[in-house]
This record gives C-alpha cells, structure tokens and sequence, in this order.
C-alpha cells in the first residue's frame, strides 16, 4: 500500500499521483485534515483509503476508484461520480452525490441537504438521515435512506427511485408516495446489501415521481 | 363642397398594438410567452459610439499593407494550456438540443477555419462538434447535463456557467418537442419532458464556494484548461471581481442583447444590462484587481459586425463571442424561407420562435427531416466567411486608428452619439470633452 502524507505532501501531488499510471493499487491518505478537492478525478480501478476528514468535492467525478474516507466530509462528496463506489464512514455535509451519474455512494452516518440533488444514474445509501430538498430534480438512480428525510423530499423528480425507511417531513412538489411491489423490495434488498446495512425491506416506504410536471400545464402553475 | 378629414387613429404609447396583443394572449392561454433570441427593444448599444479615425494627431496605418494583428491568447493566468486563436471573436455557447447536430457541426467546422473557438451547451458535447472543433470549449452549467470526466479532459477549456445576459439569475428550459431519443440521452432524461434546468449550481452557493469549485476542476484536468466564468450582465463590477479573486483564468461577459434557446419574453425584455455598460464596470473591476488583460475579458452580447467587435475592444475586452450572428450567418431568418416562416406565423427576419423546434432553416430544431437541410459544410464556410469580414471590418477601423493591433484600441479611440451612451460608456459625447459622471477639471 502506497501512503500520501497531506501534512507534507500537497493536494495536487495527491491527485496527479492517482491520475498517473499506477502499479500500486492500494493507496493510504494520512492527515486528511479537511482538505478540499482530494482525490477528485480519478479514472482507474484504485483503491484509497482516506484516514481522516476531508472537505469540499471528495472523490468528486469519480470513475471505476473505489474510495474510503475514516470520518466526515464537506459539501459535494462524489459529485458527478460515473462509476466505482464511494464509502464515507462518517457524515456528509450537503449535495452529497450531486449530478452523479453511476456508482454507489455510502454514506454510514448522516447527509445535509439536497442529498442527491439532480442525481442522474447513481445509487446513494444513507444509514442514517437526509437534509431538506435531498434529491431535488432527481433524474435517475436510486436513494436509500436508513432513516429519516427532510423537507420537501424528491421536488420536482423525474425517475429517481427513493426508498426511506424512517419519516419523511415532507414530499416536494410531484413527489409522491408509491407502491412497495416484490421488485421494489427486490432492488432495495440487493442496495443494502452492496451498501452492508443489516435493514428489512419491508420496513421501507417508497417514494417517486407523479410525472405531472413533466410537460408545462397552466393547471400545474402554482407546482412549479 | 366641404370634403370630410380622414380621420387620423391615435395609437396609445403605453397601449401599443404589440402590448395590446400580449395582453390578448396572456388572457387567452394563461401562460408566459416563451421565446428565443436576446431583447428586442431599443438598448443603448454600439451604433451610439463612434470611433476617432486618425488625422493630424494620430497617425493612420496603412490599410492593406501595415499589420494590424487580431489574436489572442485566453487563460494564460493559470492553466498549463492556454488557448491561442488567430480572430478575437469566439462562438459563444448553445447547446446540442437546442441546435440541430448538424448546426453545432457546421459551428465547429466555421470556426476552425476561421482560426477560433466554439462552446458546447447545455446538455453536453457532441462528437460531431468535437470532431470538428479545433478549440473548443466545454460549459459546466448548473443542470450538469451530460456532464462528464472524459468529455472535460477533451476540451480545450472548461466554462463554468453562472448566467446568461437574456436571462441572469434564471435558469433554462428546452421544450418537450426537442427533447428526442437522443438528446433525452444525453442528459439522462424522459423522451419529450420540458426540461428545466436549475438557475444555480448544485453543489456550490457562494464566490467561496466558487474558488473551491474552479480549484476541483483545475485537479480534476490536471491545470491543464483555462478555467472561463461566465456571467449574464447585471452587477458586473462586483460579479467580475469575486469571479477573478475564485480564480478565474477569463471572464465571459453577455449583455441582454445575448440570445437565448427559449427563455420568458418577459425576462429577455426586463432582467439584465445591456453589454455596453457592462464592459466598463467590468473592465474597472479588472483594472482595479491589476488584472486587466492578465485575466482576459469576452465579451457578448448583440455583436453584428466588425465595428461593433473594435468598439467592445476599445472599452477594453480581449474578445467577443457571438451567437445570434452565427446562427443568421449559417442560415437562420434567411429570405428564401420566408414563405415557410409565414405558414408558421413569422417571417424571414422576425423568426424567434427557436423554442418550439420548427425551424425550416434546419438549425434550431431536432426534427430529422427540418436538421437535415442544414449542411454543414456550407453552413460552416458561410460562417467562416462571415467571420473573415467581422475581423476585416475591426482590423479596417484600427488601422484607421493608428493600431497595430485590435488589441492596442483604447477608449480615447471613442465616442459616444448620446448622453446616455456616454455615460454607459465612459467615453466623451461627441464633439465635447464631457464624460457625463466623470468631474470636470
């Protein structure tokens, strides 16, 4: 395992490292200590274990990496992620997962706001609980939540499948609550499990979009 | 015999036939009226400067055998790979979705001759555009619409989107009817929804936010790219001055002139700031910053002809970007579909309907059978063409000027018709020494 020291080494030596052709494939990042932008961009199968918190855009665009981070981190954690899977041992502050279109974002304690906001293919697991406006203009993926949602969950939605097990404050506009069938339970069942959350199912409600939005109407005015 | 007076109607000023009728419709269908293109109304624009030709105080250059250069290199501030052109006027962004496949081609095909660059658009970029591009640059709007890695380290510069000058501060929409197979594709949405796409960025809120956000994509591409921020013209003094302290390698102007895909008329005609008094506030703010053509400045925004790009240099830009004048110089409005305009309620000239994918000119639209009138090739040789001329006609005035260089214009080479342009401008009414604003000494 190759181990990148933050508390000497620099940001972009980080991530022109991971960018460079490797033949290690295991990486450590000591002494985090909420530095912005770490390991942004990578396009090869890594592994890189991030011990510490890091700060804004973490293992953003990410493809094929798979990347751990050991405590919490700031806004945009795997923003525009196309692929690999992103694990955060902590919390995630907001738009965690924003714009990403593959992969699997975990996130073992809880997200902010507009988690998700305007996911487009990426599945996002949350063992605990999701601010307001959290996958707002959702386009595509799947978003489960081990615990509860915020205000205005799934405005203005288009083909997000949202699954959360505890409450839900509100559900934003076209945002609707949906029948929990054997492939809903199915899908949920195969995200907890890649995501390793030991959670029934069943005890989960599902949640997507009316589509009523989804071509302007006067009658819908007040909707948008 | 006493002859009766033909009486004469009186047409109310703040009742014209034209409100008369918005109020009709409104009233008829309970909806906005949504459109394309940049205002229509009068705005205080270039046609109100003039520029001081040379005489016995200035010396002229000779026109056609004294050099007169036109390039520019933009984003030399920061990234690895600036971009050099040979012609200070760009193709400003507008998206494959909006414009036909064939339309972003013949942009990429006439700006590559004529020595320049051309942009890509909400909902990503296309290999036809790419392919056909020898610069292009990639916007990172706030929708992320086909968005990705692969397409950012293909660009030649990124440009991050804040606003746009039809519409600053509101986001964009693409109608149900252009939303194809293909373009649902590409940005990862239902076939035939109207799309919205967000006023803001997701991920980020502030010029702090900003700076963190320019420095990931910077990592990202390995400070390759120039980094553009592009801004729709309202607060431009204060908007270029937290854009260059975030970091930005060049600032991307546009005015309310600036045209758009389909935006509210109500917000094309109310919202914004002509270009001509946004350059100057721009131009302070850079100034002040010490960053006057160290981060350089393109500007946008009802961009005709090659007077109007030596006047916006003169005020200080390093470029201009059209994109309106392209689309007429690829075909758009073209007096041979003017019966076609008329069965479709327009004209040859007045056509602004670009929302709604009918185009007979085969640009803005999506209907395989409209795109595929739209050649290329010859499309993008009438744009290179055109583009010849806008740099001829600028180098024409500079040399005039004594400039050997579009770049060496100046403001003390200006003008201004009216007060109001004097003002806008910060250049003297014609005739007089009298900057209105400005103290007298």
């Amino acid at each position: 395992m190759k181990t990148i020291d933050l508390s000497s080494a620099s940001v972009r030596e980080l991530n022109q490292a991971l960018h460079d052709d490797v033949q290690d494939r295991e990486w450590r990042v000591a002494r985090p200590d909420g530095k912005h932008n770490l390991a942004v961009g990578i396009n090869q199968s890594v592994s890189v274990e991030i011990e510490g918190h890091a700060g804004y855009y973490c293992a953003g665009m990410n493809q094929k990496a798979s990347v751990t981070v050991h405590g919490n981190v700031g806004v945009g954690v795997a923003e525009n992620m196309m692929s690999g899977s992103v694990r955060i041992k902590g919390s995630a502050s907001q738009a965690a997962g924003a714009t990403a279109h593959g992969g699997l974002l975990v996130i073992e304690g809880d997200a902010g706001a507009r988690c998700g906001i305007s996911m487009k293919g990426v599945d996002i697991v949350v063992g605990g609980s999701i601010g307001h406006m959290s996958c707002f203009m959702g386009q595509a993926g799947r978003l489960v939540v081990c615990g509860d949602a915020g205000d205005a969950l799934g405005d203005s939605l288009y083909e997000v499948r949202i699954y959360v097990k505890g409450s839900v404050q509100s559900l934003g506009s076209d945002c609707v609550e949906k029948d929990m069938r054997a492939e809903h339970l199915e899908e949920l069942k195969g995200l907890l499990d890649r995501a390793g959350f030991d959670e029934d199912p069943a005890s989960f409600k599902r949640y997507g979009s009316a589509r009523q939005l989804y071509n302007f109407k006067v009658d819908n005015a007040s909707a948008y | 015999m006493s002859e009766k007076t033909p009486p004469v109607l009186r047409e109310s000023a703040t009742f014209d036939r034209l409100t008369i009728q918005e109020i009709q419709r409104a009233a008829e269908t309970g909806i906005y009226d949504i459109r394309g293109g940049g205002t229509k109304r009068r705005v205080p624009h270039f046609d109100d400067l003039l520029l001081l030709g040379a005489s016995v105080s200035r010396y002229p250059l000779e026109g056609y055998r004294e050099k007169c250069g036109t390039d520019v290199v933009l984003g030399n501030r920061f990234a690895k790979k600036p971009i050099h052109l040979k012609i200070p006027v760009t193709i400003a962004g507008m998206s494959f979705g909006a414009l036909s496949a064939n339309a972003k081609e013949a942009l990429g095909r006439g700006a590559s001759i004529a020595g320049t660059s051309t942009t890509t658009g909400d909902g990503g970029m296309t290999p036809e555009e790419r392919g056909q591009s020898q610069h292009l640059v990639y916007q990172y709007l706030p929708s992320r619409y086909g968005m990705n890695p692969d397409d950012l380290r293909k660009a030649d510069a990124i440009e991050i989107v804040l606003g746009q000058g039809a519409k600053p501060g509101g986001g964009g929409m693409l109608l149900g009817m252009k939303v194809t197979e293909r373009v649902a594709g590409m940005r990862t949405l239902p076939i035939g929804v109207d799309q919205r796409s967000a006023c803001r960025h997701p991920d980020w809120t502030g010029p702090d936010d900003l700076a963190i956000k320019i420095a990931e994509l910077r990592e990202i591409t390995d400070w390759e790219k120039p980094i553009y921020v592009k801004i729709g013209a309202s607060r431009p003094y204060y908007d270029v001055k937290l854009a260059v302290k975030a970091g930005a390698d060049v600032i991307v102007l546009d005015g309310m002139q600036g045209g758009t895909a389909a935006t509210q008329e109500v917000f094309i005609e109310h919202v914004g700031i002509p270009i001509l008094p946004a350059i100057p506030q721009a131009v302070q703010a850079l100034q002040e910053m010490g960053m006057h053509r160290k981060v350089q400045l393109i500007v946008s925004g009802g961009i005709r002809n090659g007077a109007d790009v030596a006047k916006a240099m003169a005020l200080g830009a390093d470029a201009v970007a059209i994109g309106t004048a392209a689309l007429i110089a690829l075909g758009d409005n073209h007096p041979r579909l003017d019966e076609e305009l008329k069965k479709i309620g327009s004209a040859a000239g007045f056509y602004d309907d670009w929302q709604n994918g009918r185009d007979p000119a085969g640009i803005t639209t999506q209907d395989p059978e409209l795109a595929k009138r739209l050649d290329p090739q010859e499309a993008g040789r009438r744009l290179a063409n055109y583009l010849r001329v806008l740099v001829l006609e600028a180098q024409t005035m500079a040399r005039a000027c004594g400039k050997s260089h579009l770049h060496n214009l100046d403001p003390e080479d200006l003008v201004a018709l009216t007060v109001e342009a004097a003002a806008m401008a910060r250049v003297p009414l014609a005739g007089t020494n009298w900057v209105p604003g400005q103290a007298q000494y």
